[in-house]
């Protein structure tokens, strides 16, 4: 059995397995009992209403909160515990809801950023432009271009990343994840402030980033029209607990989700 | 004997660094910057109480609290005011200069020699072998009453209210109707104010007055509001009269004495490390 | 083949502008053509440049305010020079001397550096700004009461100053690997990741980036270079005082670097040499009375750049008439016509 908690039944692997995760801000709980299961290529959609403790999950999955007991794995491995930068290296990227960039850097240094722990490059080496400098920076600026040319961010490639308008941002943000080759995408509300045409386009860039890159992908939103129109499960939180979980379309036409976003 | 003397100094002393912290503290709590010439306010008022000395001990002090309240104003419109929603290194890179043109105008005026200003002697009170300066006891007074009434002040005016609201969201306070612009000048005001009396009371400790004067007090009463926990007036009041007596007594001890200064700004840096937001300040944490 | 070498000598403008004037110099120290004075105006200027860049690594790119950079410098000035005065007899006051001083006084300003790095891993900004400021005052205050025999104590400590008159060719050359050293490391990955540190410190790290080790990074290189800048000056005087490395002295280099423009390496060098020249030139304008005019002047002047370059309000302003907007309109203009 004990090899099987990492495989789901019908042969995928199970990229993020959550078992039972809390966290308590004193004596408030703001998530209890977490249990997520997220299949390898699974576009898995986080929804609830606000203070839900949707984001509060991003944190503890990445390591910017401890969990006050419960567990997680990626791909079979414990990341519990783990730091930021730590759990970044295994495999875990994020977007924020607020966006943040490294606004004074340009558009293709924040994926050269994102690109860092790739290809190794010693401080020594750079310092004395040694063979390996060299050939590793133009090794960042290829394949960072490329994921630009993804996100169709390529011609702002010299600008400042703080210089971009807000739609633009918010793709950049994901290029810099991606640029960190993780297994699992974690995306904090990507069309938050996004006008139906940027939403529409955004569905599309997820999409064709998990075909060419075949990520795992969980996603906080409150667009219900952009939950529907890709995630293949969702969970519903609320008030920290889980309220719902399950197919997409199923779970949003369960009266108590209905009840939960809308009132009685 | 000697403990309780070193003790009263040291609570004398420190309730001077309370009351240029609170500047420092209440500067920082409200308009979110580090008031680097705060310290040279300390100067400027000790300079205009030489020169309405002649008129009169109490006028001379009333017309420097008014002067510096004044020029704390001015300062705040002129240099901070344009950097509001500027990055902090760059309002603290203002205030350095702010400290240095001070410091620049009042050498021109008076010139970089010590002036002597004595306001007042008072005389020494002595019960059996216990012998403190009057002086000692008026500041320790004087510090008490003005920590007391800032706090009634603060709990329980509108003004003091209101500045409270302006130091937890300043955009929530101007949404509930608080001009946040005049809250801030009157936390200048008021810090600059105390600024100036605690110039009375270094003068009356020592009666001398540089040009570069409120420097080391000032850098001193950083610190005070630092341990405390920058930002909470109960902090600057217990920072500056720790600092004020654990200054007093590094000093009575002559194997550390040279070393009084290393020892306060030591203690300030093994404190941050264990406690970063000072004894009573409030950690605030980066919402991510 | 003509672009890249047109991009690299962009690139290394300043540092190929300072191996210029470090052979320059070199050549006309030999033929014995400069001034005693200009030689020690010179000397003093590749010192400012060596301080300026290694707190423009700090505060420029690191983002943390260092109030304390005099504290390093003082540091390498005490060690190095001790240990020069100290070779003096064995070894004579040669290069070999210099070089063992300046590798003992990089080093241990390179411990205080790491020192004060790890409060610099829990505290930000303002609180930063005064241990950096209260770790200047403590070294100063340590060596102003040492022993006569071990530092100096009060009177200062007496250092052997260079025999020969070229020190400031020496000077010129570590101005020189600094920069080289600064400026490699910035135009790196690892300069990349110090600027992200510095723009946001969060997604840096769900970047993945060792913030802990970059921040350690930034402040033991830039103190090691303050050191060197330390056992140079040490080596340009008959007597090191601590009363030199004060509070004022943090904030003159700082200055410094503002005035250069924040995460500008050639704006740090051009300010270094700017003020370290007007400095002198000024004081011996502006003697007697006047000389307070010089400080009144310098405060002005960086109020008005700060307020000019910060204020969110001038920032129409300021796009307007900046180089880059003038360039901006002229593009459009030409699109447009």
């Amino acid at each position: 059995m004990a090899e099987n908690k990492f495989i789901a039944e019908d042969g995928r692997e199970i990229v993020l397995r959550a078992d039972h995760l809390c966290i308590q801000f004193g004596g408030l709980k703001a998530v209890d009992d977490v249990n997520l299961q997220i299949k390898q290529g699974e576009l898995y959609g986080l929804i609830g209403p606000n203070g839900a403790g949707k984001t509060t999950v991003f944190n503890l999955l990445t390591g910017v909160y401890k969990p006050t007991s419960g567990r997680f794995y990626l791909c079979g491995e414990d990341l519990t515990g783990k730091a930021p930068a730590e759990v970044n290296k295994k495999g875990i990227a994020r977007t924020f809801q607020n966006i943040r960039l490294f606004g004074k850097l340009t558009v293709l240094e924040n994926v050269m950023v994102g690109l860092s722990n790739q290809i190794p490059c010693s401080m020594f080496e750079s310092i004395f432009r040694l063979p390996r400098h060299k050939k590793s920076e133009a090794e960042y600026r290829k394949r960072a271009m490329e994921l630009l040319e993804v996100f169709g961010l390529a011609e702002y490639s010299e600008h400042l990343a703080c210089n971009l308008p807000y739609g633009k941002q918010r793709k950049l943000e994901i290029a810099r994840a991606m640029a960190t080759n993780p297994k699992l995408l974690l995306l904090d509300e990507p069309a938050a402030g996004m006008n139906p045409n940027e939403t529409q386009e955004l569905m599309d860039d997820i999409t064709f980033i998990r075909q060419k890159f075949g990520i795992t992908i969980l996603l906080i939103e409150h667009d219900m029209r952009l939950v529907g129109g890709i995630c293949e499960k969702v969970t519903v939180l609320n008030f920290g607990t889980e309220l719902a979980k399950g197919e997409t379309a199923t779970v949003l036409n369960d009266p108590e989700v209905v009840k939960a976003y809308l009132g009685e | 004997m000697e403990f309780l003397i070193t003790l009263v100094n040291g609570l004398s002393l420190g309730g001077i660094y309370a009351m240029i912290a609170l500047g420092y503290t209440m500067v920082y709590g409200i308009a979110k910057m580090l008031n680097f010439a705060h310290g040279d306010i300390i100067m400027v008022g000790g300079y205009t109480v030489l020169l309405f000395l002649s008129v009169n001990p109490i006028v001379a002090i009333i017309a420097s609290m008014i002067f510096c309240m004044l020029v704390g104003i001015v300062v705040e419109k002129f240099a901070y005011k344009p950097l509001r929603g500027a990055s902090p290194l760059a309002v603290l890179i203002t205030a350095i200069g702010v400290s240095f043109l001070l410091q620049s105008i009042s050498q021109m005026i008076f010139g970089s020699a010590p002036k002597f200003i004595v306001i007042a002697d008072l005389g020494i009170l002595k019960i059996g072998e216990l012998a403190i300066g009057y002086s000692t006891i008026i500041t320790l007074a004087c510090s008490v009453i003005v920590m007391i009434a800032l706090s009634v002040f603060v709990k329980f005016s509108k003004t003091g209210r209101a500045m409270v609201a302006v130091s937890e969201d300043k955009g929530a306070a101007q949404l509930m109707g608080i001009n946040v612009n005049s809250i801030i000048t009157i936390t200048f005001a008021i810090g600059s104010a105390l600024a100036a009396l605690a110039s009375v009371f270094f003068l009356l400790k020592a009666p001398t007055m540089t040009p570069s004067f409120g420097s080391l007090p000032g850098i001193k009463a950083f610190t005070a509001a630092v341990i405390g926990g920058i930002g909470s007036i109960p902090g600057a009041m217990l920072g500056g009269l720790l600092l004020g007596i654990i200054e007093c007594f590094a000093q009575a001890v002559p194997a550390i004495s040279p070393y009084t200064d290393a020892i306060e700004f030591s203690i300030l840096i093994v404190l941050l490390l264990v406690k970063p937001s000072g004894l009573l300040g409030k950690m605030r944490r980066e919402k991510v | 083949m003509k672009k890249i070498l047109n991009s690299n000598i962009k690139n290394y403008a300043a540092l190929i502008l300072l191996a210029v004037l470090t052979v320059v110099f070199a050549v006309l120290s030999l033929c014995g053509a400069l001034k005693t004075s200009t030689a020690y105006l010179l000397e003093e200027i590749a010192i400012k440049i060596i301080l300026a860049l290694s707190l423009s690594l700090v505060v420029g790119f690191l983002g943390e305010l260092s109030l304390g950079h005099a504290g390093f410098m003082c540091v390498g000035a005490y060690l190095g020079g001790k240990t020069a005065a100290l070779l003096v007899n064995p070894l004579g006051n040669g290069l070999l001397t210099l070089a063992v001083a300046l590798v003992v006084g990089g080093i241990c300003a390179g411990l205080c550096g790491f020192l004060i790095g790890l409060p610099a891993l829990r505290l930000r900004g303002d609180y930063l700004a005064i241990t950096t400021l209260a770790f200047g005052e403590i070294v100063r205050t340590l060596f102003q009461n040492t022993s006569e025999q071990s530092f100096g104590g009060p009177i200062g400590l007496a250092t052997p100053r260079f025999e020969k008159s070229f020190f400031y060719v020496i000077c010129f050359a570590m101005a020189a690997i600094t920069l080289f050293v600064i400026q490699n490391l910035i135009r790196s990955k690892h300069g990349r990741a110090i600027k992200a540190i510095r723009d946001n410190e969060i997604a840096a790290k769900a970047t993945g980036i060792n913030v802990t080790r970059y921040k350690l990074i930034g402040f033991v290189l830039s103190a090691v270079f303050a050191g060197i800048a330390g056992v140079l000056y040490s080596y340009t005087k008959f007597n090191v005082s601590s009363q030199t490395f004060d509070y004022n002295y943090s904030i003159e280099i700082l200055v410094i670097v503002v005035l250069g423009g924040m995460g500008s390496i050639n704006g740090s060098i051009i300010s270094a040499v700017l003020i370290t020249f007007l400095n002198r030139e000024l004081a011996n304008v502006l003697t007697g009375n006047l000389a307070v005019l010089k400080d009144l002047i310098y405060a002005l002047i960086l109020i008005a750049i700060v307020i000019y370059t910060n204020a969110p309000a001038l920032k129409n302003f300021r796009e307007k008439y900046s180089i880059e907007g003038f360039k901006k309109r002229r593009k459009e203009k030409e699109q447009n016509g």
